[in-house]
C-alpha cells in the first residue's frame, strides 16, 4: 500500500473572462473567481481512485500559495485526500515563482511525507508551463510519466499510457515515480457538501518555503503582459484573379 | 540550414481553412487536422488508425515553381463548378456556424470528423495502378523524412483536441450551462457578496452540481413534463435532501441561511426541481423536530438518503388560504386512524413515498386547535391519487389530488401531538417560505445573466442594446429588485436561525417581496429579449412561468400581508 502525494494549485477559474491590467504588468486577479486547476482536480481524482482500489493507504495533498489556497486544499480534502500540507507564500511571490522553485518544494515535500507516488496535473492553466512534473522527477531522481491517459499500479512498477503527438504510448516504469495526468484519464467527482463538512476536521500542516530549503526570490522578470491581437476583419474579393494575387502578396502561395 | 520553402499541398478553395506555418520545417499546412507530425512508437492497433484523406485528395501536386496562375485558376473554377453541381466539398475545416463550446460531447472537433468522413466517402474512386504507385512513392518520401514511421497515419483527433481547444474540452467535460460564466465578484448581482468563506464553498459546490446535473436538462424536463426523480435521489449524496435536518439522522445540519444560499445556487439551474427538493427538505425537518425517536429513526435516515421522498399536504379543494378550515376527518378506531377527505395541488403526489397530511382529529373544534399531522406512506390502502394537473409552469413534476377513502394508518403515524398539527404545519412553512423565496432568487439570477449577455450581443439602431440608456436603467432597476430580494431572504433566514420572535413576519415579508419582485425581474428580462424572449429556445419564458406560482403557494402573498399586518399592528 503506497502513500500518494498530490500537488494542487489555486488558479483563476477556467470560465472567467481574463482581463489584462492596464499597466501591462499582469492579469487582474482581485475579486476574480479562483478555483482548483482543472488538471489538479483530475490528479486528485486519480489519487482517490487509487485509494478506492486499496492501492493507496493515504493521500497527502499539498499546495503552494497564499492563505486563500487553503480553500483549494480543502476541496482536495473534500474529494478524498486524508491530510494536507500548505506552503505559505503570498500572492506576489507565487506569481513570481518558477517551475524550478516549485519542483524543489514538491520534491522536498515528497521526501518528508515519504510518498511513494507523486501525482500532479500536467500543467496549470495560468502559467501553462507543463514543466513541474518533469523537473520534480529530475530533482528526486525518480522515474517519470507525464501526460497520462491511464494508470495501472502494479506494486513496485506501474503500467501507464501516455498521450503523445502520435497517439498513445504504453510504458512500464518503476515506482516510486512522478506522474502527471492529462485531461482524459478520468472525470473528477464533485466535492459533496457532507465531504466538505468532514474536510474541515482533516489536518493541514503549515510550512514555510525556508523550511523546505527553497529560496523564493524571483529569478524571472515579467516585462510585459498583453492581450493577444484582436482578430482582423476578413476581406471579400470580387473575382478569382484578385484572390490569387492577394494570396500571393501575403506569401501564402 | 533551413531547407527551401517547400509547399506540401494547396487548398485554394473558398472555404475557411486553418493555415499554419511550421517554422522548423518551413512549411505551410492547410487544414488543421491534416498536420503530419513526427511519428514516435506507434502502439494503437491497425483498426484504430485511420488513413487521412490528404494524399488521395490532391492528385495533382506540382512543385511551386511549376505551378502557374492559370493552373490555380483552373483548379479554383473546377472546384466552384463541382460545388455548384452538388459534388462533395473537400473542406476539412470546422463548420463556422457552430462555436466550440456548444458541440456534442466529442468537443469542438465532432463536426470536423463528420465532414471529413463524408468527404472521404464521396471522393473515393476505384483504385488504379497509378494511384498505388503514387501512394508507394509518397510512402517512400515519408520514410525518408522519418525512418521510424511504418506508413500509417494515426488518428490525431483526440490529441489535437487537447492542445488547441482546452477550454472547449473543459467546458464540454463539465457540461456547464450556457449562460454560466463565472460571475465576477465586482458584479452588483454577485450572489456571493457578503458571504464568508464556508458559505462561498457551499455555494460553489451547489453551483457546480446544479450546472452539471440540472442546468442542461431543465428545458427538456419542462417540455416533456418529465419528473427527474432519479436526479433528485442522486442529489442525496451531495447532502441536498437533508440540508437543515439534524446530522444524527443523516442530514447536513446547516443553518437556514446556508440552506437559502445552497437553494438559491441550485435553483439558478432548474427552479421546479429545486423547489421539489425544498419541499422534501421541509418534510424531513418536520419529522426530525416533531417526531418521536422511533419516527425519527424510521423515516429521517431514509428521507435524507433519498430512499424515500416526502410530500407536504395541507391545501384542500375547499380550503387554501383559509387553511385552518380544513375538513379532512381523522377518526380513531382502535389502534388506527381512519381518514376521509381529499387534498389538492400536492406536488409529487403519486410518485413520492411519504405524505405529511394535515387532518382534523377533533371535529368539534373548528379552527387550528383541532388539526393534527399524520404521516401516510404511499401504498396505504384507501389512499389514491387523481389525474396529473396541466400547469402553466413547474411542469416537470406531477401535481395531483390526494384522495383518502377510509384510509387506515396506525396511531404511531401521528406526528407530534393531537391538536398541534397546525403549529407543526406553520413552523414548517416558515422555512418553506424562505426556501421558495430562495428559488425565486435563483430563477431571477439566471434571467438577469441571460438578459445581460443578450444586451451585449443584440444590435439595434446601429449599436448593441446595452448602449441604450433606457435598457441600462431598466437593468439597474431589475438588479436592485433582485439584490433587495436577496437581502430580505437572507435576513429572514438568519432570523429563523437566531429564533427571532418576529421570524414569522420576516419570513412572510421575504416571501412576499422576493416572489413578486423576482417575477418582475424575470418578466423584465424576457422583455429585453424582444420576440426571442417569447420562444422556448430562450430561458426567460420558462423562468417566468415557473416563478409565477411562487406568489401563490406556500401561503399566497395576500396571506403574507395578513401575517405581517397582524404582528405589525399588535406589537
Amino acid at each position: 500500500m503506497v502513500r500518494v502525494a498530490v500537488g494542487v494549485k489555486r488558479v483563476i477559474d477556467y470560465a472567467v473572462k481574463i482581463r489584462v491590467k492596464p499597466d501591462g504588468s499582469g492579469v487582474v486577479k482581485d475579486s476574480v473567481k479562483h478555483s482548483m486547476n482543472p488538471f489538479c482536480e483530475i490528479a486528485v481524482e486519480e489519487a482517490v481512485r487509487l485509494k478506492e482500489k486499496k492501492i493507496a493507504k493515504e493521500i497527502v495533498a499539498f499546495t503552494i500559495g497564499p492563505k486563500q489556497s487553503a480553500e483549494t486544499l480543502r476541496t482536495a480534502l473534500a474529494m478524498g485526500c486524508d491530510r494536507g500540507v500548505h506552503v505559505n507564500v503570498d500572492q506576489a511571490q507565487l506569481d513570481a515563482l518558477t517551475p524550478l522553485q516549485i519542483s524543489k518544494m514538491a520534491a522536498k515535500i515528497a521526501e518528508t511525507e515519504a510518498a511513494d507516488l507523486l501525482l500532479m496535473g500536467k500543467l496549470a492553466i495560468d502559467g501553462d508551463y507543463g514543466q513541474t512534473a518533469a523537473m520534480t522527477a529530475a530533482i528526486l531522481d525518480w522515474p517519470q510519466a507525464t501526460n497520462l491517459y491511464s494508470l495501472q499500479h502494479n506494486g513496485d512498477s506501474a503500467t501507464v499510457e501516455r498521450e503523445i503527438d502520435g497517439g498513445l504510448e504504453t510504458n512500464e516504469i518503476k515506482t516510486p515515480a512522478v506522474l502527471s495526468v492529462d485531461l482524459r484519464i478520468n472525470q473528477p467527482r464533485y466535492a459533496t457538501l457532507p465531504n466538505i463538512m468532514k474536510a474541515k476536521k482533516k489536518k493541514v500542516k503549515a510550512v514555510k518555503p525556508a523550511d523546505l530549503g527553497v529560496d523564493v526570490a524571483p529569478t524571472l522578470n515579467v516585462i510585459k503582459v498583453a492581450e493577444p491581437p484582436v482578430r482582423a476583419a476578413g476581406e471579400i474579393v470580387e473575382d478569382v484573379d484578385t484572390l490569387i494575387s492577394k494570396l500571393k502578396d501575403a506569401g501564402r502561395i | 540550414m533551413f531547407p527551401l520553402l517547400k509547399i506540401r499541398y494547396y487548398d485554394v478553395s473558398l472555404k475557411l481553412v486553418a493555415v499554419t506555418y511550421d517554422k522548423d520545417r518551413h512549411e505551410i499546412h492547410f487544414g488543421g487536422k491534416q498536420q503530419r507530425l513526427p511519428r514516435k512508437r506507434q502502439t494503437t492497433s491497425a483498426s484504430e488508425r485511420k488513413r487521412t484523406d490528404s494524399l488521395d485528395a490532391f492528385d495533382d501536386i506540382k512543385p511551386k515553381s511549376e505551378v502557374t496562375t492559370n493552373d490555380l485558376k483552373a483548379r479554383l473554377l473546377k472546384r466552384m463548378r463541382e460545388r455548384k453541381e452538388g459534388k462533395a466539398s473537400r473542406s476539412r475545416s470546422p463548420s463556422p456556424k457552430k462555436p466550440f463550446g456548444e458541440s456534442s460531447s466529442s468537443g469542438g472537433f465532432g463536426k470536423l470528423k463528420d465532414s471529413a468522413e463524408k468527404a472521404d466517402e464521396k471522393t473515393k474512386k476505384p483504385e488504379t495502378s497509378l494511384d498505388r504507385l503514387k501512394r508507394r512513392l509518397q510512402a517512400r518520401k515519408r520514410k525518408e523524412k522519418n525512418p521510424d514511421a511504418d506508413g500509417n497515419e494515426s488518428d490525431l483527433e483526440s490529441i489535437a483536441q487537447s492542445e488547441t481547444s482546452i477550454l472547449a474540452m473543459l467546458r464540454s467535460v463539465r457540461k456547464g450551462a450556457k449562460y454560466q460564466r463565472a460571475l465576477s465578484a465586482s458584479s452588483p448581482i454577485f450572489p456571493g457578496s457578503g458571504l464568508n468563506e464556508d458559505q462561498l464553498v457551499w455555494q460553489d459546490a451547489a453551483q457546480k452540481w446544479g450546472a452539471a446535473e440540472l442546468g442542461p436538462f431543465s428545458a427538456e424536463w419542462d417540455a416533456k413534463c418529465h419528473y427527474p426523480i432519479d436526479v433528485i435521489k442522486s442529489s442525496a449524496e451531495q447532502g441536498f435532501l437533508g440540508l437543515y435536518t439534524s446530522e444524527d439522522v443523516g442530514g447536513m445540519g446547516l443553518s437556514r441561511l446556508e440552506t437559502s444560499i445552497v437553494v438559491e445556487a441550485l435553483s439558478e439551474h432548474c427552479v421546479p426541481t429545486t423547489a421539489m427538493m425544498t419541499i422534501h427538505n421541509m418534510v424531513s425537518w418536520m419529522i426530525d423536530v416533531n417526531g418521536t425517536p422511533e419516527q425519527r429513526e424510521e423515516y429521517c435516515p431514509r428521507l435524507t438518503s433519498g430512499e424515500i421522498i416526502g410530500s407536504y399536504c395541507l391545501t384542500e379543494p375547499g380550503s387554501g388560504s383559509d387553511a385552518s378550515a380544513l375538513a379532512t376527518t381523522c377518526v380513531r378506531d382502535g389502534d388506527d386512524y381512519v381518514l376521509n377527505g381529499s387534498k389538492c395541488f400536492i406536488s409529487g403526489a403519486g410518485v413520492h413515498d411519504l405524505y405529511a397530511v394535515m387532518v382534523r382529529t377533533d371535529p368539534a373544534t373548528k379552527g387550528p386547535k383541532g388539526i393534527s399531522c399524520v404521516l401516510i406512506p404511499k401504498d396505504t390502502p384507501g389512499l389514491s391519487f387523481g389525474a396529473d394537473e396541466t400547469k402553466m409552469g413547474w411542469k416537470s413534476h406531477p401535481t395531483k389530488v390526494l384522495i383518502m377513502e377510509n384510509c387506515r394508518v396506525p396511531v404511531s403515524n401521528l406526528l407530534g401531538v393531537e391538536g398541534k398539527g397546525f403549529n407543526i404545519a406553520m413552523s414548517g412553512l416558515n422555512g418553506g417560505r424562505v426556501n421558495i423565496a430562495s428559488c425565486s432568487l435563483g430563477g431571477a439570477q439566471k434571467a438577469m445573466l441571460a438578459a445581460k449577455e443578450h444586451l451585449g450581443v443584440r444590435k439595434a439602431f446601429g449599436k448593441t442594446l446595452d448602449s441604450q440608456q433606457y435598457l441600462q436603467y431598466k437593468m439597474a432597476e431589475l438588479a436592485t429588485q433582485l439584490v433587495t430580494s436577496r437581502l430580505m431572504v437572507r435576513h429572514a433566514a438568519a432570523a429563523i436561525d437566531q429564533k427571532d420572535p418576529a421570524a414569522a413576519s420576516l419570513c412572510a415579508m421575504a416571501k412576499l417581496h422576493a416572489t413578486d419582485n423576482c417575477s418582475e425581474v424575470a418578466n423584465g428580462c424576457l422583455q429585453m429579449f424582444g420576440g426571442y424572449g417569447y420562444l422556448k429556445d430562450y430561458p426567460c419564458e420558462q423562468i417566468v412561468r415557473d416563478l409565477r406560482v411562487h406568489s401563490i403557494l406556500e401561503g399566497a402573498n395576500e396571506v403574507m400581508r395578513l401575517i405581517i399586518s397582524r404582528q405589525l399592528l399588535s406589537e
